[in-house]
Parts: C-alpha cells; structure tokens; sequence
C-alpha cells in the first residue's frame, strides 16, 4: 500500500462523505426542525435523479439537467409536503413511517410505470470526464466536483443557518417550535421552506449522482439507509452533526472495505479473507452507529440548546 | 399480484368447427422492480412468436397465463402451485433468476410438468439434480465465465483481477472463469451486493497495474461499475473483460462508456443467419428496441414448443412423445446449430462480443470471435440422464 493510494481511497471516502452529506442535511432539517421522520427522503433522491436524467437526454446539457432537476424536485417536494405529509405532523413517528413508507412505494412504481424497470442514461458533463493526476495516480474529475459541490453546499447552509432571518427561525424552531408559533412565526410556512430546502438538496444529491450510479427504480432506500446511519451518528437535527457524520462514515465505510480484507489477510487464509473481509467490512458504519448510541446517544454533534 | 390471462385462443373463436382445447402454457419470470426488464425481454419475445402464429405453437392453439416471480422464491413455488392444480398447465416456461428456479424445478419437474427454462441455469439441475422434464434453451451458468476465461487465456493475459459481487452467483461466475483462464488470478475482490460506488476497489486495482480486469456486474450494478471505471479512466488502458454486465438490458443506459468492453454468451445481434435477422427484425419493429440476449433465448423457447408441439400434434397428454419431440430440437435457432446435451442443456458454441457501434450508430455488441466450440457444461456427466 503507497501513501499515494491511501489518499486516494481517503479522498474516495470523502466523496461520498460529500454525497451522503447532501442527503442528510435535507433529512435532519425536517427530522429535527418538524420531528417528522420522512422516508420520503430517498424517494426525492430518486425523482431528481430521473428529473435531471430526462432534462439530460432531452438537452444533452448537464447544466440544464441542473437547472430543471433541482427546482423539479423543490416543486415536487411542497406539493408532497401539502398534499399528503402536512396532515401527519401531529401524529406519532410509527404513523409517519407508515405513510412515507408507502410514498416509497407509490414514487417506485410511478417511475417505473414512466420510464420503465432498466437503468436510465445519463453522463458527466464533457469538461469533467477526463481524470486528474494525482500522487501519481489518476483520479476522475467528477469526484472532484461532487466533493466541490457539497463544500460549497455546506458553507452556503452554514451562513444560510447561522447569519440570516430565516436560518435564525430554523435554529429557533429546532430548540423550541411552540414558542416560535407563539410568537406569531407562521410556523407553516416555516415547515414548506425547510421541507423545499430539504428537497431541494436531494434533488442536488440525485443529479450529482446520477451519472455514476444507475438512475432506476428504488435506487434511493439503499443511500436512505447509509443516510440515516449519519444523522443519527451525527446528532439528529444539527447540520454540523450532518456534515461531520458523514464525513466520518463515508471515510469508515470506504476506507473499512479496502483495508479490511487486506488486513485480513496477515491472518487467515486468502478464500476467507477474501469472503470475510467485504461482509465485516459492511458493518462497520452499523457497529460505529451502535456504539455511538450506546455511549453518546445524542450524536457526536447534536443541536446547541440555549 | 399483477395477473394477466391472455387468452390469444379467442382469435379461433370464428371457426368453432376446428375448435380443440387450448394448450395451456404457464409463463413465470420477474416482470416487476429493478430486474423486470429481464422478464418483460423474455415475455415479449416468446409473445411475437406465439402472435406471429396466431395465437397457435405448432398448429394447436395456446394458451398463456403470465405471472410475476418477484424475485421471491416463495411467491414463485406459490405460482407454480396454482399454475399445476388450478390452472391445468402442462408446460411452464419463463424463470428468470437462479434463485427462483433452484425453487420450483423440483416442485414442476416432479408433477411431471415440462419446464422449458429460457434464463436461468444454475449447477445443480445441470448435474444431479437434473430432471427428464427440463430443457434449458439458454445455457448453463458457468458457460458464460467460461467463454471469457478462454479468451483471457487466447489472448495471453497473465495477470487478472476478478471482481464481483459478494454472493453465490458472483463467486459462481469467478470459478466458471477461473476453469478456462490459465494465467494468474492476482486478487478477487467481492464487493457486498448492495454496494453501488466502487471508487474504492477501482483504485486498487488500477494500483495493482494486472493486464485484465474479470468482472460480473449484473443489471444496475453493472451501470454503476461501467460508468465508474470508464470515469475512473481504466477504459481503454486495462481490458475489462465481462459476464451479463454490458447486455441489451444495460447497454441503453451505458452507452458510450462500455464501448470497447469485452464480454461472452451464446448470440449477439449482429448475427447473420436467417433466423437471427429474421428475429432481429421483427422484435425491433414491433418493439422498437435492440433485443437483448434474453429475448433471444425466449423467442428460442417458443420455437423449441413450436416445433415440438407440431410432432405431436398438440397431444401434451403423451409425455413420452412430447419429452422425445422436444428432444429432438428441430427448430431454427437465432444462434445456428443447436442440440440438447443428456442434461437438456445446450451443447453450443461460445461467442466472444466486444461493444461497439452498429450500422445506425448505436452501442450494441459486436463478435469478435467463437473461443469454445460445441461446448458442453462442467456437470453434464454429473447428470444421470443418457
């Protein structure tokens, strides 16, 4: 193993880190701020990416799959909010899972039903599909500009929350949302917004992934699952906790798969080694989330009170 | 469930005088999630031959009761069940995944029910396990490694790292390569099945520098691994040799990042024989799609039950008579020369297929070579058939 290869793999953890970040901001924001559990998360995933494919196959352009995907899946997002999620607000969490568990299920059969069971094309855009030199080795520039754009989309969240209005009633609303109605916020409007920003940043996270992992049906539970294991390693409702849980399991996760079986295999035999390794290796993220609850059950980052 | 009863026996209505009961047909295969567009190829196929001949096989007419495996192996014995007593069905063709078939082969074959299996082929019903009543018209697992494995070792490779997922399958696909590849595996690598950035893998095994890399990726995954390793910038500088990863059902949705990869199986589009333009042709007009090797097998299994269904003029009752027609295969295959093995699987040649655009411009596979002729599968001898 050379130190450039190991940077690399650190920097393939922080990729996904970046992309799992995108997803679980969005999540611990309606989590936290509106303590409502929303399956629904990896289902606007899901739509974005398809959004962002159809508009890619239709123009040819990656930027203008952006700029339709994204809103598409913002308007799609507030009108799943009104239409079916905003009456469930009161109810308690199994009834929440129950109702986006089945939106899961309603949003896989609707693209299905429109753009059939195959995988759909999409690519990256012509300036970023070459690969970038780096300790000698190559690396794929699109990674690059995942990792930029989840940077970017954390600073933008981190001044969004902490230096305006809004992020000022987020924050509010997040600690106490009986006294932030009661001081006449209008606290519906507030759940629209975070719930469109939350859509919002999926939308983003399907069409950044959209042209490395296959665009189909149900492609969003599996990444909903490694999204939850962050913000609840992270600190439910803390965009600091989102940011750095998914760092630390993007990084656990990757660099876990690639050393493990190495490892492995100083002690056992190469056949076992070879099959124990990637299945110890995917349990990981579960164990450090397990541990984590154990001994910090409010998360590595969880929200500042006070 | 979704249940469809297509009863293309109506059409017959008008002439009562001819009227026989219907061969009934039982159709299985998974026709919903992310893998139906594996059954939707099979089912289409196997339909244009049956509305082709006007709702008849072999001049009898027919009926097909389709219906949704989903990937589950207890949905799937469940079907089989009401396809035996309910539904009367003397044949069940379809089965899509080897899961699913390892779970109903017994419960069919031993009611004495033909299974004219046009997908999956796993080892065990190939050897010991093997029935008088299946006849496999696709091939045996391990044949489609096997092929690749023989190319790797035509071409001289002496370094390869096989990748795959962490499952049986995977691992199957891995030894069927390593049976006919002679140079040195330097690492396997096998990745959890629901893992879909390979980031990490790829990196080593650009590190490791190996002459080819030996994947199977199937369906999504394969999208996944394609895009990934072409991004990654390994396309094109380490061969990248593959079973079911860049097929029909992938390629739309790969394009241009898989051209150049190598992978194996029993027929490709661009063949040129009668049967094979004339299937191509049709499929594409009436669907308009490249058909993928799965349709190419089903549309197999409805000529196969033509044929045979001809000889004994629709009297399914005679097993015997039915087994034997069978036997015999008299039909056109789109792949050329076809025979039945004693394990009913096909003896047949392997063709080698790299992708790369046709005449219209659009990626599909191209030969480029038969690397094993008039091959037979490992278990054959294992089968206590003559």
């Amino acid at each position: 193993m050379t130190l450039g290869l190991f940077f690399t793999q650190l920097l393939n953890g922080v990729q996904l880190g970046v992309l799992l970040f995108l997803l679980s901001a969005g999540l611990t924001l309606v989590f936290g701020i509106m303590n409502f559990v929303n399956l629904t998360h990896g289902s606007l995933y899901m739509m974005g990416a398809y959004f962002a494919a159809a508009a890619y196959n239709w123009s040819g352009s990656f930027l203008i799959a952006g700029l339709i995907g994204v809103p598409a899946t913002v308007l799609l997002g507030l009108v799943v909010e009104r239409v079916a999620l905003s009456t469930l607000y009161t109810r308690d969490h199994l009834d929440q899972v129950l109702a986006t568990f089945g939106l899961i299920l309603f949003f896989d059969e609707v693209v299905r039903i429109i753009w059939g069971p195959s995988a759909v094309y999409m690519n990256v855009p012509d300036a970023l599909s070459g690969t970038v030199a780096l300790f000698g080795l190559a690396y794929p520039s699109y990674r690059f500009a995942i990792i930029g754009v989840g940077l970017a989309v954390g600073v933008g969240l981190y001044l969004l929350i902490h230096r305006t209005r809004v992020g000022m009633l987020i924050r509010a609303g997040a600690s106490n949302p009986a006294m932030v109605s009661a001081l006449g916020v209008n606290v519906k409007l507030l759940n629209a917004l975070v719930f469109g920003l939350g859509a919002g940043l999926a939308g983003l996270a399907g069409l950044m992934a959209g042209p490395i992992f296959s665009v189909q049906p149900g492609m969003g539970e599996p990444i909903l699952i490694l999204t939850l294991v962050v913000i609840v390693t992270g600190g439910i409702g803390s965009i600091r906790g989102a940011f750095y849980g998914a760092l630390i399991v993007g990084i656990v996760d990757t660099v876990g798969r690639v050393f493990l079986p190495t490892l492995l295999r100083a002690f056992f035999e190469r056949s076992i080694a070879q099959a124990a390794g990637p299945a110890i290796a995917s349990m990981l993220i579960y164990l450090l989330m397990a541990a984590v609850l154990a001994l910090r059950p409010q998360g590595l980052f969880p929200v500042k009170h006070g | 469930m979704t249940r469809l009863v297509t009863l293309v026996a109506a059409a017959l209505a008008a002439a009562p005088l001819y009227a026989q009961t219907p061969v009934k047909i039982g159709f299985m295969a998974e026709m919903s999630g992310p893998q139906g567009a594996l059954g939707q190829d099979q089912y289409d196929a196997f339909m244009m031959v049956v509305e082709r001949n006007g709702g008849k096989l072999g001049g009898v007419p027919v009926e097909i009761i389709k219906e949704d495996s989903q990937l589950k192996p207890d949905v799937a014995t469940q079907i089989v069940q009401k396809f035996i007593e309910r539904d009367k069905v003397s044949i069940i063709t379809g089965i899509s995944f080897s899961n699913v078939m390892m779970a109903v082969h017994k419960p069919i074959t031993e009611k004495e029910v033909f299974l004219i299996g046009s997908n999956a082929g796993p080892a065990p019903i190939a050897g010991a396990q093997c029935s008088p009543y299946q006849f496999i018209v696709s091939w045996q697992n391990d044949t489609q490694a096997e092929v690749v494995g023989q190319y790797a070792t035509d071409k001289g490779y002496k370094r390869v790292v096989g990748m795959a997922p962490n499952y049986q399958a995977g691992k199957d696909f891995i030894a069927g390569f390593k049976r006919y590849y002679k140079g040195e595996i330097i690492d396997e690598i096998y990745t959890p099945l629901n893992q879909p950035d390979f980031s990490a893998e790829l990196a080593e095994v650009a590190a490791k520098k190996p002459d080819a890399v030996y994947v199977f990726y199937p369906g999504g995954l394969g999208v996944n691994f394609i895009r990934q390793y072409q991004q990654a910038g390994l396309l094109g500088k380490i061969p990248l040799l593959a079973t079911s990863t860049t097929d029909g059902l992938t390629l739309p949705a790969q394009k241009e990042a898989a051209l150049g990869v190598i992978s194996g199986t029993f027929w490709g589009p661009d063949f040129a024989n009668p049967a094979s333009k004339r299937f191509l042709e049709e499929f594409e007009k009436k669907y308009n799609r490249i058909p993928s090797q799965y349709a190419a097998q089903s549309y197999d299994a409805a000529q196969l039950l033509d044929s045979a269904l001809a000889k004994v003029k629709g009297n399914v009752a005679d097993k015997k008579a039915l087994m034997a027609a069978l036997k015999q295969a008299d039909f056109k295959s789109v792949r050329g020369a076809f025979k039945f093995n004693n394990n009913h699987f096909p003896i047949q040649d392997m063709y080698v297929f790299e992708v790369a655009k046709d005449a219209k411009g659009r990626v599909s596979l191209k030969t480029i070579g038969t690397a094993l002729k008039n091959h037979e599968d490992a278990y054959h001898t294992q089968c206590p058939l003559k």
